[in-house]
């Protein structure tokens, strides 16, 4: 446990709610305020499960390990607790709602941080929404349109950055957003994605990623390597660098079953 | 975590208007049907000796008609009947003014949550409570217009030979069994005309509520929409819960006649013990447009299937259709298109939401007859399922005799995912918020078509009815 962490991930295992394997075989990690973390690592590692774990995606069974935000116990916490709490994570595929404009899902999302004593603020909202698609680089018309419903790879993973932007977590866990961006979208996002961290320089990123390019724009302070469930190296950006000269060839042999 | 029986301390599965105020009808007949009944109704009426020769024709036909077995099950529904007050007359007088509104009745408005918004809008309305229009004033601007908007009786009385050249010739009394009932015992209802060429702005409408403990209400509506003429007309209700069944069976007929422009929209929202079996149809003529717009919510069972007979050549109709089957509810529901003439042309869209043990059915008809040449019909019917236990089921009846028609049909049939629930809950609602949000959107094809006030109200009754959904 490190008392400093913002995220203080223990001896984390999970897996798929009743099946028999753990996905997730005894994960640390330590990530404090304002700190960058990425995760590299081959398909299927466990990567993506790690962050719909600490975000809680009900379709998973913590089996051993703990979880803690703020100090917090998270894994008691409903999905929308820990979004309220401070952690959002951009989906690696995220989902359409037929029906429901992008303007409409942000301004219930944040009504929903008011509870019902409090409204949200129209005008406000407006403004916020509009300066941040301005900040993504989206035309405005884009607000009416129902969310990721027929959206491209790339505009899907702009929509995620720009729900982040308007919700400003503590916590961002970004799943593979560079993946499916062209060379100009990624250099927006990123933009964006620092921007936020420049207003608080306190929030601190979980990146996962498969390519190195994304971490020359947002510049992370610790590269994990994780390996069927396990956190197997961590580093400085030079991780990243080698990992992409050499591939995960080492780790297979060292962590062979 | 709340426990189980503080959740259901909130109530918040009770229905929303399930209260009844006290108001002591002034007449009512026995309880059952009978000549006799049918000629107290038409007597109090002081009706022509034709009308009282046709309700009693009609009776004939409904006693002759067996109970249809297809549809809901109505194996009980004879039981109610029997107990059922055909005609309840709540007070003597017309009103013509908010003011002359009694007291209990403006209390009802006002527990129904909209008094203040609607009481504007019912400037121009006529609110039909119980079997009779307490409140019906009409705007100047369309009499001005020669805007015929009256309660059926007051149609009958005023307008006795437009009436007679009308009333049944689109939904004749021997059309089905209920038609026929309703053609014997209806009361209360509108009588609509717009002459030809005028256009309407704002909608016409009526406010509707049930009131009395096992009254059948048997409204009647009769609307025709002159040559070239343009008008909007809303009905929307809600009714108090009761410990016994009630029956509503509606009948509208409407005629939208050359080049005019007709749109019904009702949302109806019954208690859920309401047998709601209604039929509606419309006959459209030569470049004429008809639109139904059809929310059912509630009710026991429903039965209802708006249609468009497209009579002449290059008439239009569209059905959008949204029902809402809660526990132990069924919808079923759809449309009918008749294409009887060259280039007309029609789309039914249909979408349902069945929670709990809801069912719902869509049950559509698409009917085009030989010489009808290049006529064209889409359909498309969506069903969202919120729980394991919900059920939906299509029928969609083509009947072709004419090779250059084209017809499409389309259906999909989707379950509330809990990767989208995942979605909505990781940006930081919860459960019934992100429900609420989905059904909302799902809808959303439909619910825009909706004037604003209605589209709220549907809104909102969507979001209690999540709020009960989430175990
Ligand atoms: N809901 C699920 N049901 C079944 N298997 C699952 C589920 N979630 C994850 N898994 C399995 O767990 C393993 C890890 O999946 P995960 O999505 O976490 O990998 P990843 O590291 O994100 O891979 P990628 O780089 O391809 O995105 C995979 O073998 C995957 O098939
Ligand atoms: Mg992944």
């Amino acid at each position: 446990m490190n008392d400093k962490a913002i995220l203080s991930v223990t001896g984390l295992r999970a897996r798929v709610a009743e099946e028999d394997l753990d996905i997730l075989r005894g994960v640390d990690l330590n990530i404090r305020p304002g700190e960058t973390h990425a995760i590299m690592g081959p398909n299927g590692s466990g990567k993506s499960t790690l962050a719909k774990v600490v975000a809680g995606h009900p379709a998973y069974q913590v089996t051993a390990g703990s979880v803690a935000f703020q100090g917090e116990d998270l894994l008691e916490m409903e999905p929308d607790e820990r979004s309220q709490a401070g952690i959002f994570m951009a989906f690696q595929y995220p989902i359409a709602i037929p029906g429901v404009s992008i303007a409409n899902f942000l301004r219930t999302a944040l009504q929903a941080r008011l509870g019902d004593d409090e409204e949200l603020d129209l005008f406000d909202f407006q403004e916020l929404l509009m300066e941040r698609m301005e900040l993504l680089d989206m035309d405005p018309s884009f607000a009416q349109r129902p969310i990721n419903d027929g959206f491209s790879g790339g505009e899907k993973k702009r929509n995620e950055i720009l729900q982040m932007s308007v919700l400003k977590p503590a916590l961002a866990l970004m799943d593979e957003t560079d993946s499916g961006l062209d060379i100009d979208a990624l250099k927006i996002v990123a933009h964006g994605v620092n921007t936020l961290r420049e207003e608080n320089p306190d929030m601190s990123v979980l990146l996962i990623t498969h390519y190195q390019r994304i971490l020359n724009h947002v510049i992370p302070d610790v590269v994990h390597v994780m390996y069927r469930g396990r956190i197997v190296e961590s580093g400085g950006p030079e991780v990243a660098m080698e990992l992409e000269a050499r591939g995960y060839e080492e780790y297979r042999i060292a962590h062979a079953v | 975590m709340p426990s189980n029986e503080v959740i259901q301390g909130l109530g918040l599965d009770d229905y929303k208007f399930g209260f009844v105020t006290d108001s002591e009808p002034v007449f009512r007949t026995r309880p059952g049907l009978d000549a006799d009944i049918v000629r107290q109704i038409s007597g109090r009426k002081d009706e022509p000796a034709w009308m009282l020769a046709r309700r009693l024709k009609a009776l004939k036909i409904y006693e002759s008609k067996p109970m249809p077995e297809w549809g809901g099950d109505l194996s009980e529904l004879q039981e109610t009947l029997d107990q059922t007050y055909f005609y309840v007359k709540p007070q003597e007088q017309m009103e013509r003014s908010w003011d002359d509104v009694p007291e209990n009745i403006k209390l009802t408005f006002e527990r129904l949550g909209i008094p203040e918004a609607e009481r504007k809008i019912l400037a121009g309305v006529g609110a039909q409570y119980d079997s009779e229009m307490v409140y019906h004033s009409l705007k100047e601007e369309w009499e001005a217009k020669g805007v015929i908007f009256d309660s059926i009786e007051d149609g009958l009385k005023n307008h006795p030979e437009l009436f007679r050249k009308y009333f049944g010739t689109v939904i004749p009394a021997a059309d089905n069994k209920f038609a026929a009932l309703n053609s014997a015992v209806w009361s209360g209802g509108s009588f609509v005309y717009i002459p030809p060429g005028v256009q309407l702005e704002t909608p016409l409408q009526a406010y509707f509520r049930v009131n009395q403990e096992r009254l059948g209400q048997f409204e009647r509506t009769l609307i025709i929409a002159d040559e070239g003429s343009r008008a909007h007309y809303i009905e929307g209700c809600t009714a108090p819960i009761y410990s016994t069944d009630s029956f509503h069976s509606g009948v509208i007929e409407i005629v939208v006649k050359k080049d005019a422009y007709f749109r019904y929209t009702t949302i109806q929202n019954w208690s859920n013990n309401m047998y709601n079996l209604v039929t509606q149809r419309a006959l459209v003529h030569r470049g004429a447009h008809m639109e139904w717009l059809d929310g059912n919510l509630g009710s026991k069972l429903t039965m209802k299937y708006p249609s468009c007979y497209l009579m002449e050549e290059g008439a239009h109709g569209d059905i959008l259709s949204i029902a809402y089957a809660g526990d132990g509810q069924h919808q079923d529901t759809g449309g009918k298109v008749i294409h009887v003439a060259p280039n007309t042309s029609s789309s039914i869209v249909s979408k349902s939401i069945s929670k709990g043990t809801g069912r719902s059915s869509y049950r559509g008809l698409c009917k085009v007859y030989d010489g009808a040449t290049n006529a064209k019909s889409n359909v498309e019917c969506d069903a969202l399922l919120i729980n394991e236990t919900s059920r939906t089921d299509t029928f969609p009846y083509i009947e072709i005799d004419e090779r250059s028609a084209s017809v499409g049909h389309e259906a999909t049939v989707s379950k509330v995912g809990d990767e989208q629930l995942f979605y909505l809950m990781s940006r930081g609602m919860d459960e019934a918020e992100a429900m609420a949000l989905i059904v909302r959107g799902f809808i959303e094809p439909i619910a825009k078509e909706l004037p604003l006030e209605y589209a709220v109200e549907l809104n909102r009754l969507i979001e209690l009815e999540m709020e009960g959904s989430v175990g």
